[in-house]
């Protein structure tokens, strides 16, 4: 009994030591840490020299989904935000009037797509790690998690992927929406079916979750206004695996266009098996996923499904454009920011990264606007900012029953379809002044399936390589449920077990 | 199956069925990635895999808590199921995994039936069949069947229990990392897509009778049947409420479940 009992408490202490060496990569992506701000000591009795530049460093708070179901988006918001921060500190800070240098550092958890981590992690980025200014998490119902916190704390939020709309209509004031909101994603999804095909049968299905419900609740009565007949609404758990009884659902409500879809694991998999039962619709738009680069892994799944985007470099907005329409031009152009992002991680940026990117962009603007790092400056700035980025417009609404919400950003629709050689490309087709190709509609029907080509297998692109660099901050992300365990453990009534 | 195989063998309730499901999967996966191989030749590694995996893990983890009380045996797979799951994240990540195979399809009315779900039905027979025939055609099945009956009364008769119970529990272990085999031929996985499927295998259990192989066959397709019947007639989110309230009724009206012997 003592020596087992004294084999559990080695065992225990062995595990805790390891633990520790492992410890500091639970902020995986922690840049190297500062004071936040950090003032660099003032000049006194120096009248008569010019003012030595003073470098203030202003800490941004944000979680990344490194694990769990949002983990494909969120890691491609970071990668955006982590870009501008990376050009912001080479390229000497934001200046602001009196000298002053701004440089930005990155605060950040893994918040394993779980709302209660969210809410203790930002909790832990403004009350322990001084977090001057807030992102916000990936997806709208992390996001609502965490804009309590921000709010009952009054820091500045810029919500970058996070597009559900009642958020902003509960009297919040200190978040900013980079998105266009949830309610108008697919509005213009039904401007070009109504052009295409008036007659169209449509069913709805959908994830059930904050974005994907307020994208509905937004579509539903545009689909009814613009005089289409919806055959079938029907929600499906996040964690659907299993398609198979919604297909048949959609098969028997005679519907041939399909709106709706949710985030990348359920949507990857629903057309996949839409494609697999050969269900043979005109049209088929999904939300998130298929703005995915990974989205084409899918094969032949993926031709002609369509998806909203925040934004599509060949449709990418332009200095002539905020021209035009008397806007204020800001930031690089969206053939310099996906040069930019190529060059650091070798993959073409897609809606996510875009958002991180201007989400980052935003608060810079906002900060050169305010000409101060002050909060309260940077938030008023924000409510007066109306500028044009190659991400789109930027405006928030100010009025108190939606405050923060995004007014100025416009959405296109893209949709995958083949190029010359056979792959799949996504290409932008509406609105039609920005398209670069005409919409594949109807779809063409899924092909009989005639056996595997010998070999298919192996060509499978890898899975990802395996990073040693990530391995504790991994792993160790499960370990705050192991004190619970520990303690149970150690309150048991032990008894000699042979 | 291997749930109810580890419980009715040595009332362990395996906590890291689901993560082993999940290796089930990535083993199909690299299988079919790296060498090409047919997912169903695959399956032969898998199982062998799966059953030597559950043989350590009994030895590691289970063996020392087997005569503990519950709890005990429940933290013990526990931590497994965390180590698992924490070494998978890492080397990984939770990103869904494809195994891009498709076996044909059959259309029956409206309904189109794959191919590849129709050969994941047949080797779930083939492998109730067989673990049937194991239990009571076999000198080890039988060694196993009087182990779970009177652990003291095998020993006595010269049966060496330990190796039974790890050889249970590598055969639990093993169907385990079949069924995730199977499944990652027509969903798509991460290495936490096993704790759903571990839900479920409680609920057959139950539904069949912990401990007997014929009642999981039986609660799956029951199960199967409730989840293919019910989107029809409600919302599809339903499904887990109806699922988990007939468990629930389940062991209030049968504690035993429907095949279980009455205690």
């Amino acid at each position: 009994m003592k020596r087992s009992l004294f084999s559990v408490f080695t065992v225990l202490i062995v595990v805790g030591v390891i633990l520790s060496a492992c410890a500091p990569g639970a902020t995986p992506t922690e840049a190297p840490a500062g004071p936040a701000p950090t003032e660099a000591p003032a000049e006194p009795g120096a009248p008569t020299e010019a003012p030595a530049a003073v470098e203030k460093t202003v800490t941004i708070g944000f979680t990344s989904s490194l694990t769990g179901s949002q983990e494909v988006s969120s890691k491609r918001q970071v990668a955006g935000l982590n870009l501008w921060m990376q050009q912001v500190n080479d390229g000497g800070g934001i200046k602001l009037s009196d000298g002053t240098v701004v440089k930005v550092t990155a605060q950040t958890y893994d918040d394993e797509s779980n709302k209660e981590r969210v809410q203790e992690l930002y909790t832990r980025l403004i009350t322990e790690d001084n977090a001057d200014f807030l992102i916000s998490p990936y997806s709208s119902g992390l996001t609502a998690a965490a804009s309590i916190i921000a709010e009952q704390n009054g820091k500045v939020m810029l919500t970058a992927g996070a597009a559900e709309d009642d958020a902003y209509k509960t009297g919040n004031t200190s978040l900013f929406q980079l998105y266009t909101p949830g309610s108008q994603y697919l509005l213009s999804t039904v401007d070009m079916l109504k052009k295409l095909d008036p007659e169209a049968k449509v069913a709805v299905v959908h994830e059930n979750d904050k974005f994907s419900t307020s994208v509905v609740e937004g579509l539903k009565p545009y689909l009814e206004s613009e005089g289409f007949e919806i055959v079938l609404e029907e929600g499906y758990a996040s964690e659907t695996t299993d398609f198979g009884p919604v297909i048949n659902k959609i098969v028997e409500s005679g519907a041939t266009v399909l709106l709706g879809g949710g985030h990348y694991p359920d949507g990857s998999t629903f057309a996949r098996q839409l494609y697999e039962r050969k269900v043979g619709l005109k049209f088929v738009s999904l939300l998130v996923a298929p703005a995915d680069s990974k989205f084409p892994e899918l094969g032949d799944a993926a031709l002609g499904i369509s998806t909203s985007s925040q934004w599509e470099l060949a449709a990418t907005h332009t200095p002539e454009e905020a021209a035009a329409l008397g806007k204020t031009w800001y930031g690089p152009t969206g053939e310099e920011f996906a040069a930019a992002y190529e060059a650091a991680t070798g993959d073409k940026p897609t809606y996510h990264v875009a958002g991180g990117y201007a989400a980052g962009l935003v608060l810079q603007k906002a900060i050169e606007d305010a000409d101060s790092v002050d909060p309260a400056e940077v938030k008023a700035a924000l409510e007066a900012m109306d500028i044009f980025t190659f991400y789109g417009g930027i405006k928030f609404d100010t009025t108190p029953e939606a405050h923060g919400l995004q007014t100025g950003h416009q959405m296109v629709v893209a949709q995958w379809q083949k190029d010359d050689t056979g792959a799949l490309v996504r290409k932008v087709i509406w609105p039609t002044d920005v398209a670069n190709a005409e919409p594949l509609y109807p779809v063409p029907a899924p092909q009989q399936f005639t056996g595997l080509p010998a070999g298919a297998g192996a060509q499978r692109p890898a899975p990802e390589p395996y990073s040693g660099a990530e391995t504790c901050s991994n792993s160790i992300s499960y370990w705050h449920h192991y004190p619970t365990a520990f303690f149970w453990v150690l309150s048991m009534d032990w008894q000699p077990w042979g | 199956m291997g749930m109810t195989l580890i419980w009715g063998v040595m009332n362990v309730i395996n906590l890291s069925h689901g993560p082993i499901i999940a290796l089930g999967m990535f083993g199909t996966f690299f299988i079919f990635t790296r060498t090409g191989l047919n997912p169903y030749v695959g399956l032969i590694p898998v199982a062998i895999l799966g059953l030597l995996l559950g043989v350590l893990i009994y030895v590691v983890a289970v063996h020392r808590v087997i005569n503990a009380p519950h709890l005990s045996s429940l933290l013990a797979t526990f931590s497994v199921n965390m180590i698992i799951i924490g070494l998978g994240t890492a080397a990984l990540t939770t990103s869904p995994y494809n195994v891009d195979f498709a076996a044909g399809s059959f259309k029956l009315g409206s309904v189109t039936l794959l191919g590849t779900r129709l050969i994941a039905a047949l080797v779930a027979m083939l492998f109730t069949g067989g673990l049937y025939l194991f239990l009571y055609r076999t000198r080890p099945g039988k060694y196993i069947r009087a182990v779970a009956n009177n652990r003291a009364a095998a020993e006595l008769m010269g049966i060496p229990s330990t190796r039974i119970l790890a050889l249970s529990f590598g055969l639990g272990t093993m169907l385990a990392a079949v069924s995730g085999a199977l499944i990652a031929t027509f969903f798509p996985f991460s290495i936490l897509a096993g704790a759903s499927y571990e839900l479920k295998s409680f609920v057959i259990g139950v539904l069949g009778g912990l401990g007997n192989p014929i009642g999981a066959l039986f609660g799956g397709l029951v199960l199967g049947i409730l989840e293919g019947i019910i989107p029809a007639f409600m919302e599809s989110s339903w499904v887990p409420v109806i699922e988990f309230g007939l468990f629930v009724v389940i062991l209030l009206v049968r504690p035993s479940g429907l095949f279980g012997a009455k205690r």
